[in-house]
């Protein structure tokens, strides 16, 4: 296994897709000649040309919808967002043609269509720049949504993502892009969509996180097991939809206890349903009711000391769990 | 007694064009139709007879409430699919709006599954699941049937760019609206298919009103038309009497030329009009066009009329052959009729079948975990 980085893992997920199958190609503003806004596709372009990476004009609902109308035919388009933010200029082509055309064809029609870029808050670009929509493109019946945290996941998705015949949505994560991990050097190493991963076990209470609020529950976990002897088990859901329901439960059942933390908004957020799933088909086994820690409930806010306070992090899950479990400082 | 002239009609204002009266026989020595068998011209006339017949006696069940929704006619306009379509090629593909029963038709789907469809039965083209504004016949290169205005226009462009990917000579027509044109998406794809070369077809069905709205009150446009807009992005464009079925044809044929030869796109404006409302649902669609407007048109310009007043004077056509003709297509649709009442509905288990392929296709996929969220199903 080779260590490196989020970014290297993305773009070696594009790179090995794009060598074992000729209908995928990448297309976005940037992607080619400039190598990414984010520098993901740095150097595809040189060796892949001008058919395989596509410069697109700032028309995101224009070349999504070539993409979906591509895709019928065959041809597996990745298109890059710069921002995931800027999705919502082609709402229309992105969550309501791709979603309804299998459905009101009687399953005459494909989308195989991947829409991936960072969806994260953050980093100090303010409200418009910093949507975290995982949330909404889960709510609507015929598209998947995965969030990767590590760069093995990261690789692993892109690529089943990429050889999946439904249309997927690849939420990363800028600050994610430069942290180092481990992954496998291997063509077909894929990671199943709606497959959690127990990123750490534990027995005291389980921490349901996706993204980049996973680290935030390592790192808080490790804390409280170094302070206060608190054993947390942190499930990483990596895919929002299909959801792992399963481990979700397996794990809440053996610790009967459950934090869920989300960059979302709290109203109608992934820990939303989550927590749904947990009353309605673990009542009996919890020990305390299900907490949530979401973005701060208002616009994302620029200034870059007060963002930091509005987004989940470590500290905030080490103290949430003192709370749930009664810890006093 | 109303003073009105054609000139003075709400849905000619701005289309100085239209207005002309068109010559029949101007584009009968226009290859494509010069090489025309009689057969040929007679499936022209056919097909837009069996689409005029099926949507009426759509119409009919429509108001003894055997469909919900809406329900778009085509009724006016049947020269615009029928003679486009006629001359496309086996690697060329279609796509457009929700007005979409001609299209189908002229592609080859068959009465039966689109009065089917029309009734929420399971044996409609899309097992009930889209509706008069959905249809599909992938393996008929028609991709829809979409229901919201101008949302197909990149998908043409997508058609035609995985056409030119796959190194295949071919072309998309994408069909759209005249008040569709107002959409970004459509200037979007349009900078998008001159940028890339891109042999897509853009028809613009104008029809002189969107809704109750009539064109000169949603767009603003030169003399030369809404296609002109096409010139902004170096894009070919032409113009079209719709009525007249040897022009239809001798102007796509044109234009899918250009796209295999030299892949480009072009735009065509079809002066068309319908004569019922937007949908059936639309009751006052006598209120922003007057009867003597509607009348002009069906008396100067219907599509059918014209057509068969070409072949009668081609003597490929006579007035027992139109009988005939008629008949069949009636009888045909009457057969439609009792198919889709006599079909089933979808079980309620379809609710749940269609929405993913890896769900419908276990084992062809690397997926796991829950995709649907119900708590309990209703049936
Ligand atoms: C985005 C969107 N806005 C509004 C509508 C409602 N609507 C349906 S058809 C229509 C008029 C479109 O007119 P036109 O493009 O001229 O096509 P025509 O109905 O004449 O065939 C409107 C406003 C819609 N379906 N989609
Ligand atoms: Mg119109």
């Amino acid at each position: 296994m080779a260590v490196i980085t989020y970014r290297q893992a993305l773009k070696d997920a594009l790179a090995e897709e794009i060598t074992r199958d000729e209908n995928v190609f990448v297309m976005g503003e940037e992607v080619a000649q400039y190598n990414g806004a984010y520098k993901v596709t740095e150097g595809l372009w040189k060796k892949f040309g001008d058919k395989r990476l596509v410069d697109a004009p700032i028309s995101e609902a224009g070349f999504i919808g070539l993409g979906i109308g591509a895709s019928f035919l065959g041809l597996r388009p990745v298109i890059e967002m710069m921002f995931f933010s800027f999705v919502y200029v082609a709402w229309d082509q992105a969550v309501n043609n791709t979603s309804s055309i299998r459905y009101m064809s009687g399953g005459l029609i494909n989308c195989p269509l991947v829409i991936r870029g960072p969806a994260n808050g953050g980093t100090n670009v303010g409200a418009t720049h910093s949507h975290t929509p995982e949330n909404m493109v889960a709510n609507v019946p015929g598209l998947k949504v995965v969030v990767p945290a590590t760069p093995a996941d990261a690789k692993g998705l892109l690529k089943s993502a990429i050889r999946d015949n439904d249309p997927v949505f690849v939420m990363e994560s800028t600050l994610l892009y430069g942290n180092e991990g481990e992954v496998p050097e291997d063509d077909e190493f894929l990671i199943p969509l709606g497959k959690a991963d127990v990123k750490r076990e534990g027995s005291d209470i389980t921490i349901i996180a996706h993204g980049g609020c996973v680290l935030a529950a390592l790192k808080a976990a490790e804390k409280l097991k170094k302070e206060h002897n608190v054993d947390c088990e942190v499930v990483d859901l990596r895919s929002i939809r299909p959801l792992d329901k399963a481990t979700i439960l397996k794990s809440v059942k053996k610790t009967n206890r459950a934090l869920l933390v989300e960059e979302n908004k709290p109203f109608c957020g992934v820990g939303a349903q989550i927590s749904h799933i947990i009353q309605r088909e673990a009542f009996d086994y919890l020990d305390a009711p299900v907490h949530r820690i979401s973005a701060v409930d208002a616009p994302a806010i620029y200034s870059p000391p007060v963002e930091k306070v509005q987004v989940p992090n470590a500290e905030q899950v080490f103290n949430e769990v003192r709370h749930m479990l009664q810890i006093k400082a | 007694m109303s003073t009105e002239t054609p000139e003075t009609h709400e849905f000619n204002k701005g289309r100085s064009r239209a207005l002309e009266k068109s010559d029949l026989f101007a584009h009968a020595e226009d290859p494509v139709n010069k090489g025309m068998t009689v057969q040929e011209k007679l499936k022209c006339f056919t097909d837009m007879v069996r689409i005029r017949k099926f949507e009426q006696a759509a119409l009919q069940s429509y108001q003894k409430g055997k469909m919900g929704g809406f329900l778009h006619l085509y009724i006016g306009q049947e020269a615009t699919a029928v003679g486009t379509v006629s001359v496309l090629g086996e690697n060329d593909h279609i796509i457009t709006a929700y007005r979409d029963h001609g299209h189908a038709l002229a592609v080859g789907m068959g009465m039966n599954e689109c009065m089917a469809e029309l009734y929420g039965k399971f044996t409609g083209c899309s097992k009930g699941k889209g509706g008069s504004m959905h249809y599909f016949a992938p393996e008929k290169r028609f991709w829809g049937g979409h229901g919201i205005v101008a949302g197909q226009t990149p998908l043409g462009a997508g058609l035609a760019y995985a056409l030119k990917y796959k190194g295949i000579k071919g072309c998309a027509i994408c069909y759209l609206g005249d008040g569709a044109i107002n959409q970004g998406v459509f200037h979007e794809s349009l900078n998008l298919v001159s940028l890339w070369d891109i042999p897509v077809i853009y028809v613009i069905e104008n029809n002189g009103y969107s809704m109750g709205t009539s064109q000169v009150r949603s767009s603003a446009f030169p003399e030369e038309g809404l296609a002109a807009r096409a010139t902004s992005y170096n894009i070919d464009f032409d113009t079209v009497h719709g009525e007249n079925l040897y022009e239809v044809r001798a102007k796509t044929s044109k234009a899918v030329q250009r796209a295999y030869e030299q892949s480009r796109p072009t735009v065509l404006e079809i002066f068309t009009y319908r004569y019922y409302g937007h949908s059936i649902a639309d009751a006052n669609h006598q209120r922003y066009r007057t009867k003597e407007e509607i009348r002009h048109y069906q008396e100067n310009k219907d599509p059918i009329n014209v057509w068969e007043q070409i072949l009668i004077e081609e003597g490929h056509l006579n007035v027992d052959k139109v009988k005939e003709i008629d008949q069949a297509a009636k009888a045909e649709a009457k057969e439609a009729v009792q198919f889709a009442e006599e079909s089933p509905f979808p079980p309620p288990q379809q609710l749940l079948a269609d929405v993913y392929h890896s769900v419908d296709n276990p084992g062809t996929h690397t997926n796991e975990g829950e995709i649907f969220f119900n708590d309990r199903l209703p049936y």
